[in-house]
């Protein structure tokens, strides 16, 4: 009986039969867990049992209170695992969005010929475990490794990567005479005020050079993808306006400065937003390769909510550094929400957001280079 | 669903045959930009490529080879020690582990993910908008704010450190539904309508009608299903806790951090690392295309 009147009823059994697997998944492994974890740091339960169970009781924003107001080792750790991951995105994001333009633009030339081949190669760390990568990493940078056999034919003494905890900004400071270099101490001006525990000579530090070798594999590893959504970007562009501008005489630079870029605008957005709220999550290379070391100069604030629930029994203030991520992380989709001024973007997430990149081309031919129509 | 791929479309440049009268010096400088294009591109693939190169021949060399010539990929004594070594050790039991867990969360996600991106695009019920919007909220959290949180309700659940709770947790993913839903949407309706007319079942229209046409669809879903459940590491950190349940990544991990005796081991490292990457490798070299476009899902095609 599937037709008339009972068609209806079926097809709204079949809808809900049909959906039901997926929403029981990531109710109860995406929803649940964040309801449990919220109520974990709002309480006071030390990790012995279920955090469900009578024995735990609510403590308001204690757990909060004490990460970010009390004088506490968690504290400053929180706030140097802040520091690190600032600097990090702060080098990560423009550089892996240039170098992606850049592969991009040169993949895009029309002259050339066996571009795939390049394609490939760029692309490939992307599809590549994070583990495998960081193996590779290790291994180049390490004392004994690669890079500092490199840099030795020129002549250059390369650091001990992965030990050294001396912050870049400090040592440039050091060129200059503020500070005592990296291993001496600040100037009085700076370590005698603190934030979250943290002196402001503390906070700036710059990434260390332990750090470094995690931002160049990140780097060389995200600018692949990127660059896919820069070719989809320029392959969205109409070849007609390239004919304007050749026909009005423009320059390939000025083609580049005046069409191209401009055109690449929504493009860019995505990238950079995406970057953004990717670099905030860094996690598996801190795992790998340094667990936060040297110096806790690699902490970031999703490795140390981990290590300290996990490790350290700190349950409270762990899923509380998680809460505060989240909000961190919020905070700059809506920036990106807010600046692409697209309604469905702030609700459409990760691959929302690629697909609801606007298509880069003039709108009298907006379905020039797409797929079906629906 | 246009399966286009990237480089036989260069919608963006003009038409490559129009200088073809252009004066000698034009000419040359055509080549000259060609030849720094490629350069560049080169330097490029190098900085790509020479770090796998690296990995691949210091794989095969002894302990003492790795660490004297870093720079140099030609191990100087080919062994194959290293990969013996790793054989040794639990390496085969974290393969089969993840060979395991990424079949089922395939074959999972394949199924669930269509499944809901039907309903979801053609059978009409109530609270379908709401299910919708529920699905794609749930695409704006950010994963790593979820470790802990997961760690919780698997252990609530008594699933932890069991092939359940490593693979339960990941059988349906978001982004999936919407890649089929935005499929299904795409194609004809006309199709459906025939089966219906001829008394067959939804589930059965979906089954054997809907989803032989959905193979383009099914294959990326398969593919980004298999990659993801294959390089996952932070799930299975928090999913599991013996040594029996290692995959691939937590147990590689494990070698790179752990103390593993004397010296650095670089080539046990290593080979582990070529290992590891083959399955996906082989799959991202099959279906190259299919990954590209699959990864542009939609920004490629609005």
């Amino acid at each position: 009986m599937r037709r008339g009147g009972s068609a209806r009823a079926s097809e709204t059994r079949s809808g809900w039969l049909f959906v039901s697997p997926v929403i029981i998944v990531l109710g109860l492994f995406l929803v649940a867990p964040i309801v449990i974890a919220f109520w974990v740091s709002v309480s006071d339960w030390n990790g012995r049992g279920s955090p469900l169970s009578s024995g735990v009781s609510f403590v308001g924003a204690d757990n909060y209170r004490q990460l970010l107001t009390e004088d506490s080792l968690t504290r400053s750790d929180f706030a140097t695992s802040l520091r690190n991951n600032f600097y990090y995105v702060l080098i990560v994001v423009p550089i892996q969005t240039v170098l992606a333009l850049a592969l991009a633009l040169l993949l895009n030339q029309r002259r050339l010929k066996g571009l795939s081949f390049f394609r490939t190669s760029y692309y490939f760390p992307s599809v590549t475990s994070s583990v495998a990568i960081a193996s590779v990493f290790l291994f180049l940078f390490a004392g004994g490794g690669s890079v500092n056999a490199l840099l030795g034919i020129f002549g250059i003494d390369g650091p001990q990567w992965f030990a050294d905890p001396r912050g870049v900004l400090h040592i440039m400071l050091g060129w200059v005479g503020i500070g005592g270099g990296a291993d001496g101490a600040g100037p009085a001006a700076l370590t005698s005020r603190d934030f979250l525990g943290l002196t402001w000579w503390d906070w700036l530090s710059g990434p260390s050079v332990a750090m470094l070798t995690i931002i160049a594999l990140v780097i060389w590893v995200s600018a692949g993808g990127y660059m896919l959504l820069f070719l989809a970007g320029l392959q969205n562009i109409s070849a007609d306006v390239y004919e304007a501008a050749s026909i009005d005489g423009a320059s390939r630079w000025r083609t580049m400065r005046s069409i191209t870029i401009p055109l690449l605008r929504p493009t860019l957005f995505t990238v950079l937003t995406l970057g953004l709220i990717g670099t905030w999550q860094v996690f598996d290379q801190v795992y790998i390769m340094s667990k936060g070391n040297p110096g806790k100069t690699t902490l970031t604030p999703a490795f140390l909510s981990y290590d300290q629930s996990i490790n350290n029994g700190q349950w409270g203030s762990g899923t509380a550094m998680s809460f505060v991520l989240f909000g961190i992380i919020i905070v700059f989709t809506a920036i990106q929400s807010l600046v692409l001024r697209d309604r469905d973007a702030s609700t459409r997430g990760f691959f929302g957001r690629l697909r609801s990149q606007p298509i880069a081309a003039p709108p009298q031919h907006p379905t020039s280079t797409t797929g079906p129509t629906t | 669903m246009s399966q286009t791929t990237l480089t036989d479309r260069h919608v963006g440049a003009p038409d490559p045959e129009t200088p073809k009268a252009a004066p000698r010096p034009h000419a040359t400088r055509t080549a000259i930009l060609k030849a720094l294009g490629y350069s560049a591109l080169t330097v490029f693939a190098l900085l790509y490529l020479f770090p796998f190169i690296i990995q691949i021949g210091t794989s095969f060399k002894t302990d003492s080879d790795a660490t004297a010539n870093p720079l140099n990929p030609i191990p100087s004594n080919f062994t194959t020690a290293a990969y013996q070594q790793l054989f040794q050790q639990d390496f085969g039991l974290w393969f089969t582990n993840s060979v395991v867990v990424a079949l089922f969360v395939t074959a999972g996600r394949v199924f669930f993910d269509s499944l809901a991106g039907y309903a979801l695009a053609r059978l009409r019920f109530r609270g379908r908008g709401a299910v919708t919007l529920a699905i794609v909220v749930t695409l704006a959290v950010p994963g790593v704010v979820l470790l802990i949180p997961k760690f919780l309700i698997i252990k609530q659940l008594g699933m932890y450190d069991t092939y359940s709770g490593m693979i339960l947790p990941l059988v349906a993913d978001a982004a999936g539904v919407f890649i089929m839903k935005n499929f299904f949407e795409s194609i004809p309706v006309s199709l459906e309508e025939a089966a219906k007319l001829d008394g067959a079942g939804v589930f059965r229209t979906f089954w054997s009608v809907v989803l032989p046409v959905a193979k383009p669809a099914l294959i990326t879903i398969t593919i980004i299903a298999f990659q993801s459940s294959w390089n996952e590491l932070p799930h299975f950190l928090v999913s599991r806790a013996s040594p029996e349940t290692n995959t691939l990544t937590t147990g590689v991990a494990g070698l790179l951090t752990g103390a593993l005796g004397a010296g650095n081991r670089y080539p046990l490292k290593l080979a582990a690392a070529v290992l590891m990457t083959i399955p996906v490798a082989l799959m991202f070299f099959v279906f190259q295309k299919r990954i590209i476009s699959g990864s542009l899902e939609g920004a490629v095609k609005e």
